[in-house]
């Protein structure tokens, strides 16, 4: 099938100016792929602060709650 | 806030550039004068176009911004302006590329169209300079907007004065879409329309991106502010170790009476 489809689409004429268009083409791709590693790099920095918060947090709950126990217990 | 509907965009972005691609590669025939090169044109263009559109828009953003003074609009400015400056930047080496197949030249000082894009890419390179040149937030929100504004003005009539030059080899293309042949018209439609996607997307992206970060920060604050109040809730609990009871209670009833 796929054999099929190929064999039906025309062949590109890439030996006249196929270097300028595909070079035109991959660098359209490559900015986009840039930015999505430059966006890749930020989610991971968004990630590790995220993480940081929640042991911050997790860092105070024992706390809070051991001087909670401390202030409730009978002298 | 800004990342609803982020995957249905991103999902649309992604058909339709594949479509677009398709359309240019196997279905749109071949230009009579320039050939296989022409199909630059199909990215080239919509590359153009939407850049220029983000710049105006990054003007009427930043007007909503002076009127309403919410830094949202300051933001969403921002965010458009920085994409369309990637796009500018792609438009101008596509651009090139089929300036160096077609006329045998990476760049032709003296054609109006090319020459003009660029200054408009070079005013809004420095953009970014000149926004975090300035501390202070809000004035700087306020000269961005500013800059923006006078900047977007500056697009639609750089374009209009380049229309009424009359000496130019860079083909027209908006105002004589009619005259390209259907198959060719409905490509070059497609691929306007992936590009806006991809622009939106990026946007988008961008937007959720700073506005999570913000958050973040926000958060951070916040939580540093209760561990130091905590800490001096603590501090202030526990008796100092050289201060003892009938001090403290003389300090209380009116200083040292003998």
């Amino acid at each position: 099938m796929s054999a099929l489809v190929v064999a039906e689409i025309p062949a590109l004429p890439l030996h006249t100016a196929g270097k300028y268009v595909a070079a035109a083409y991959i660098v359209v791709f490559a900015i986009v792929l840039i930015y999505v590693a430059i966006m890749a790099i930020r989610l991971s920095h968004i990630e590790r602060d995220l993480g940081e918060l929640l042991a911050m947090t997790e860092e105070e709950q024992p706390q809070d709650s051991s001087t909670a126990e401390r202030e409730s217990a009978p002298a | 806030m800004y990342g609803k509907g982020l995957r249905s965009l991103s999902i649309a972005t992604v058909v339709a550039v594949v479509a677009a691609f398709t359309l240019v590669f196997f279905y749109a025939p071949l230009e009579a004068e320039q050939g296989f090169l022409q199909k630059i044109f199909y990215v080239h263009v919509p590359l153009a176009i939407i850049a220029l559109c983000g710049f105006v828009l990054g003007g009427l953003f930043a007007i909503a911004h002076l009127r309403t003074r919410d830094q949202r609009w300051d933001l969403r400015s921002y965010v458009v302006i920085h994409m369309s400056l990637i796009f500018a930047l792609a438009t101008l080496i596509t651009g090139s590329i089929w300036a160096k197949g077609s006329w045998g030249h990476w760049w032709v000082w003296s054609e109006p169209t090319l020459v003009s894009f660029l200054i408009v890419f070079l005013l809004y390179a420095t953009y970014q300079p000149l926004r975090f040149s300035i501390e202070d937030p809000e004035r700087q929100a306020r000269y961005a907007s500013v800059f923006a504004i006078t900047a977007g003005a500056f697009v639609p009539m750089n374009f209009i004065a380049v229309r009424l030059a009359s000496q130019y080899l860079h083909p027209r293309v908006l105002g004589s879409t009619s005259n390209l042949p259907g198959p060719m018209a409905l490509t070059f439609l497609v691929s306007l329309v992936a590009m806006a996607l991809l622009f939106a997307t990026l946007c988008k992206y961008e937007l959720t991106a700073k506005s999570t970060r913000f958050k973040l920060r926000a958060l951070r604050r916040r939580l540093a502010g209760e561990q130091a109040q905590r800490g001096a809730r603590r501090r202030s609990a526990v008796p100092e170790p050289h201060s003892s009871p009938a001090l403290s209670a003389r300090v209380a009833g009116g200083g040292a009476s003998t």
